[in-house]
């Protein structure tokens, strides 16, 4: 396999998410896995979740709708609008969650050197709660959450709980 | 209603004592009553009180309804929340990625043989 790229999560503001990761291939193909569903489903949501539902109607003001289903039973369902298709290089969408109001804009940018290519996402919120809400949405109900937490918390405040 | 931001606030600000993030520690093993907390640190029972009371009002620790002990119970999701959900999110999504990864190289391989299998033979 190639050597991935780790993926870069900043919070730039209080309404905004940037992912950059790098990837060992053209952008075409990026671009691609991003928007064609039998690519999307093979890749998207790792650890058991999976793609329920994966409809996108490339084109501007053409909809997408993603369903996540989680291990658990639980499901995610966010939708939106595509507002700029211009491959290999750029997409611009609306994004919004059915648990929660709050529309976003999501601006994905492709860049190639040399083969590579570089994935940045943007993602805009309208206000702060929406921003956590987005960053939140992934692992809501993670029951993993809670077992690392002990570890954590161990962690961190033995070598305080003997000074 | 509390916003996150209130709350996480609440939480780095219990967080940011010690002997609380002690108690914390503590509770991870199990419930404790006050008097049980108290004596491993040497403090007063009263002085206790006061960072459970904190530790309470942030929502990190609640009280059992066991009546005679009101052993004090571990609360994980505000700290889950603090140490966690941004961390989970970039797992999340790096754990797409990986995936995203071995698909890519998938597709170039096919590519690389179809290239191969149809030399002189352009569609």
């Amino acid at each position: 396999m190639t050597n991935p790229g780790t993926l870069k999560v900043a919070t730039p503001t209080d309404c905004e998410i940037v992912l950059t990761r790098e990837f060992d291939a053209p952008r075409q193909m990026v671009f691609d896995a991003l928007t064609k569903p039998e690519l999307l489903k093979r890749w998207f949501a790792p650890h058991g979740w999976s793609l329920a539902v994966c409809e996108v109607d490339l084109k501007v003001g053409g909809r997408f709708h993603f369903v996540i289903q989680r291990p658990g039973g639980g499901r995610t369902g966010m939708r939106g609008v595509w507002s700029e298709i211009a491959p290999p290089e750029r997409l611009v969408h609306t994004e919004s969650f059915d648990d929660f109001p709050g529309e976003s804009q999501i601006t994905t940018e492709f860049a190639e050197q040399n083969g590579r290519t570089t994935l940045t996402i943007r993602s805009l919120s309208p206000a702060k709660e929406v921003r956590d809400a987005i960053l939140r949405a992934g692992t809501d109900g993670m029951a993993e959450c809670y077992d690392k937490l002990a570890g954590i918390l161990a962690a961190s405040a033995r070598p305080s709980a003997q000074g | 209603v509390i916003n996150i931001s209130q709350r996480l606030d609440a939480t780095f600000a219990a967080l940011a004592d010690p002997t609380r993030r002690a108690i914390l520690a503590r509770l991870t093993a199990g419930d404790a009553s006050v008097l049980e907390l108290a004596k491993p640190f040497g403090i007063s029972q009263p002085a206790i009180s006061k960072h459970l009371k904190v530790l309470e009002r942030a929502g990190l620790i609640s009280e059992s309804r066991d009546a005679q002990r009101r052993p004090r119970r571990l609360e994980p999701k505000p700290l889950a929340e603090a140490t966690g959900w941004l961390e989970d999110f970039r797992q999340f999504w790096e754990a797409s990625f990986q995936r995203l990864d071995v698909l890519l190289d998938e597709e170039k391989a096919k590519r690389k043989k179809i290239a191969h299998g149809k030399k002189g033979d352009r569609r």
